[in-house]
């Protein structure tokens, strides 16, 4: 055979990813059976659902069940050395000295402008080891921000597959499916189980601000996790669901997506795209007293300078139509923001939205705000002009999210 | 510890010369300054050293031509020792088979050993150098304008700028943007025909960085050198008597006369941070001392990541710092002589100046290419000095110096230096052997200071005399690191204040003066 036939049948062979464009999570061959709907999206790579089979009740099954979410596309760094904890109070906004062995925290990162990178979740494995999730990949930041540590950095998002359990029943499918002493978890609390031989971490977190649970376990465990779950839930309701049902889960919870409420700062090409914590809610998380940590000169240069541009606020809009992205006004003509994220909650029974306004509106101007809603009817725009007003989020509260021991339902 | 020692005003990192330059203008403030050197002596690689018995010499920069008249004039330096006369300008003589060329004056007033056409491009071509360096000049020496936060002195320094390009008038503004990143090799060609003279540029454009005449942006070195003024004039170039220490013990005594406490032998282990702000050093005996400004003029580098630590800063900061290009590409050379070398075809006035071996462009271009590899010029380039014709105290009697420095060397040579330097030795000696026949049986001791030993003794990282390359990339506003280009860091209380920071290096005090005055303008 020619010289280069042979090397170009060896580039194909190592090109192959290209063969299939979008990647099966471990859990795929279980939700392709459920995907009724073909609904797929992209994330991060991932042939992902929108919905399997009824965005509706995909969603009530996350108020009144339980409500199985793969969230194994979610990139994942597991982080290990002497130095972990110092490393991650440095590249990361909370101070992770305070984060106790079998706890997780919901933090963020930011670069030396101080403008959040991304947010995500620290789960404290041991004293010395962590697991970073987050919606973006952070690879080359993380690696160049352990010069100085003792640390190891190393992506694990293909070799961990991940699922959320949310949704009232989700202890009880825990419990019955036999991970004994998972009532004693508290909300961010985690511990590991065992699972087929091997472990399964499990941690009393979620993105529905309801009652709920991630697991994560090693992916060639992973199918057999999910026949568990399904098989303890069988009674209690437990339904596969897409990303649209915990969307919206996530709004009434008032929390917030990157690149959806705001733009991380790497893919930002607008300079005015660029977000401090301070102005997209996050501003709790910064600690001056703790140690060095990335960005810190910037935030509270800018907290020091009024420097500060936007503000990221909860809305309650009157009537019933989800304001979804519509622009924001002050006295029904000066422009002042965008909505985010919106949709009439049925759990609050109020129309609610997330919405970036350019201070200080938002801040110290909260009245006489106005949202356009177009509201497409049969090929024409209704507009409507409809009353804001700035609520706290979240946009509800269930008491079952935090109940200890969890209830039975 | 005394009381007194817990409350300096400013504790400056380095007892080099632009070290001493801070200290001293900001002890002339009014504040107490001390200067720790990790050197027994202070001056770092402008000082004189003994390299063989009886036989002294400029370490590693051995001829003035740069340092800046704001230095001379604030620390009252001439008061101080150091003297500068019309009479102490030597010529530089580009030497060749063909017989030596000289340039007279400053940088070539007149141009001696060419032929009447090449005497006449020669003038306009230096007339235009000049004036357009002139035009970068206030760039050269000013802290670089703060593009985020511009004040109105850098606003008026800015508009000088532009007026004095306006003044240029309309061919000449062009001409000028048309050759600023030019390669001096193409540029030459363009308006000369001598080879020695054009070897004698292409070698001063590039002498000191990791370039040969023929790379993109190689006439801003050009630029660099002729920004640069000694005695009120541009391009002029002396021998300092008792050589480039003698500069730095002036330097010395005007920081002590305004005040300056100087400790050598006390190298820093550590600047102190609290919360994002620098509070003080400790020294490698374990020593605290606290003070309201640190001023680093030692290498940016070294300061970031060795004394501050990579955790006191942002990762980006990190990664920039990280970087920067350092890796030197210069060799010095020390030769003790039983009697002085004779130069074929140069005078005696020539022996006291500076002989450059760069008999044309293409050699110089030609020595260059092996560095990019990481082996050593075969046919190595340099410009020699002989320090002791014009000052004996450096030699015993009837005995002679030659310090030069020789091109090109890199860092990281492939082979390793332990097994390079006596081949490269060889390669020097031979060329050396071919303009002054008989030369190499008068040596009595040979030095030669690879990157890699100025690395070591003079804690230059890389042995790059500038400390960073000066290179477009790495001058102006993204010296040391684009964002932080004037002296302050990201941390409050800690400036730099060397080589690293611009305009660069040489012995010019221009960093360490700008340095010094940026803190008394922060009342820091």
């Amino acid at each position: 055979m020619n010289r280069h036939a042979k090397i170009n049948s060896a580039r194909t062979a190592d090109q192959s990813h290209f063969r299939t464009l979008r990647l099966g999570t471990p859990f795929q061959p279980r939700i392709d059976a459920l995907g009724l709907k073909q609904d797929w999206y992209n994330w991060a790579g991932y042939r992902a659902p929108h919905s399997l089979w009824d965005e509706e009740l995909e969603y009530f099954a996350i108020r009144s069940q339980a409500a199985l979410f793969d969230i194994s596309p979610m990139t994942k760094y597991r982080i290990e050395g002497p130095d972990a904890e110092a490393y991650l109070d440095r590249v990361t906004l909370r101070d992770v000295t305070r984060l106790k062995p079998g706890r997780v925290h919901y933090t963020a990162w930011c670069d030396d402008e101080g403008f959040v990178l991304d947010d995500g979740t620290l789960f404290r494995l041991s004293p010395t080891r962590f697991r970073l999730c987050s919606q973006e990949r952070h690879l080359p930041w993380l690696l160049d921000s352990a010069i100085g540590y003792k640390v190891s950095v190393e992506e694990e998002t293909e070799a961990v597959a991940g699922l959320a359990l949310q949704g009232p029943t989700s202890f009880a499918i825990l419990r019955d499916a036999g991970f004994a002493g998972v009532e004693r978890l508290k909300v961010f609390d985690l511990a590991e189980f065992a699972h087929e031989g091997g472990t399964v971490t499990i941690s009393r977190t979620g993105f529905t601000g309801d009652l709920g649970y991630e697991l994560f376990v090693p992916a060639d465990k992973a199918l057999s996790l999910w026949d568990r779950l399904m098989a303890a839930g069988e009674l209690r309701g437990i339904r596969a669901i897409g990303y649209t049902a915990l969307n919206r889960a996530r709004l009434e919870a008032g929390l917030i997506v990157a690149n959806a409420d705001f733009t991380t700062a790497e893919h930002a090409i607008r300079a005015d795209r660029l977000r401090m914590p301070d102005e997209i809610g996050l501003g709790f998380m910064i600690d001056p007293d703790k140690g060095h940590f990335n960005g810190r000169r910037a935030i509270l240069e800018a907290r020091a300078k009024k420097k500060l541009r936007h503000v990221l606020v909860g809305l309650e809009i009157e009537g019933n139509i989800p304001a979804e992205h519509a622009i924001v006004y002050y006295r029904k003509s000066q422009e002042i923001g965008l909505v985010s994220a919106a949709m009439w909650s049925p759990m609050a029974k109020r129309n609610i939205a997330l919405a970036s306004l350019r201070r200080p509106y938002g801040e110290t101007i909260v009245d006489d705000l106005w949202v356009e809603i177009y509201a497409m009817r049969e090929l024409q725009y209704q507009k409507l002009m409809k009353k804001a007003k700035v609520v706290p989020r979240p946009f509800i509260k269930l008491d079952r999210r935090t109940a200890n021991p969890p209830a039975d339902f | 510890m005394t009381s007194s020692d817990l409350n300096w005003d400013a504790v400056v990192i380095g007892g080099g010369h632009n070290g001493l330059v801070a200290a001293a203008t900001l002890a002339k403030s009014g504040r107490k300054v001390l200067v720790l050197e990790a050197g027994n002596e202070v001056g770092g690689a402008a000082r004189t050293e003994e390299f063989a018995p009886g036989f002294r010499v400029s370490a590693v920069a051995h001829l003035l031509n740069r340092l800046h008249p704001d230095v001379v004039k604030t620390l009252e330096l001439e008061r101080h020792g150091l003297t500068v006369g019309r009479g102490d300008f030597v010529p530089s003589v580009a030497l060749s088979k063909d017989g030596p060329l000289v340039l007279h004056g400053a940088y070539g007033e007149v141009l001696t050993g060419a032929s009447t056409s090449e005497q006449s491009a020669w003038k306009e071509l230096r007339a235009q150098l000049l004036r357009y360096a002139g035009v970068l000049k206030p760039f050269l020496s000013r802290r670089p304008p703060d593009l985020g936060s511009m004040s109105l002195a850098e606003m008026t320094g800015l508009g000088q700028t532009a007026l004095a390009l306006k003044r240029l008038g309309k061919e000449d503004m062009r001409d000028f943007l048309r050759v600023l990143l030019m390669n001096v090799y193409d540029l030459l060609d363009e308006q000369l025909s001598d080879d020695r003279l054009k070897g004698l540029l292409a070698f001063d454009a590039t002498l000191g960085s990791h370039l040969g005449p023929r790379s993109p942006t190689s006439l801003l070195g050009l630029y660099y050198r002729l920004a640069g003024e000694i005695g009120g004039l541009a391009g002029a170039q002396m021998q300092p008597k008792g050589g480039m220490g003698a500069v730095v013990a002036a330097i010395r005594a005007a920081a002590e006369k305004a005040g300056v406490s100087i400790r050598p032998a006390s190298p820093v282990a550590r600047v102190i941070v609290e919360k994002g702000r620098a509070v003080g050093v400790v020294t490698q005996n374990g020593e605290t001392l606290r003070a309201r400004t640190v001023v680093s003029a030692v290498n940016p580098a070294t300061t970031i990541l060795d004394l501050v630590g990579p955790r006191e800063v942002d990762t980006g900061f990190v990664r920039k710092v990280r970087n920067i290009r350092m890796k030197g590409d210069a060799a010095k050379l020390h030769l003790a002589l039983d009697r002085p070398p004779q130069f074929s075809g140069v005078d005696a006035a020539g022996h006291k100046g500076r002989l450059v071996i760069a008999p044309s462009p293409d050699h110089v271009e030609r020595a260059f290419n092996p560095s990019k590899y990481g082996a050593f010029s075969p046919e190595p380039v340099m410009e020699i000095t002989l320090p002791s014709l014009a000052d004996p105290s450096l030699a015993p009697s009837g005995a002679c110096v030659l310090s030069a420095v020789v091109q090109y060397a890199p860092y990281a040579l492939k082979e390793g230096w332990v097994a390079g330097k006596p081949r490269f030795l060889k390669a020097i000696m031979a060329q050396l052997e071919a303009y002054a026949p008989g030369i190499g049986a008068t040596v009595r001791h040979a030095e030669v200071l690879t990157p890699a030993d100025i690395e070591a003794r003079y804690r230059m990282p890389g042995g790059h005399w500038h400390h960073g390359e000066l290179q477009a990339d790495q001058m102006l506003m993204s010296r040391p690191v684009s964002g932080w280009s004037g002296y302050d860091t990201p941390l409050e209380g800690l400036f730099l204040a060397g080589a690293g920071s611009h305009p660069g290096g040489g012995i010019s005090g221009a960093p360490g003066l700008n340095a010094a005055r940026r803190i008394i303008a922060m009342r820091a």
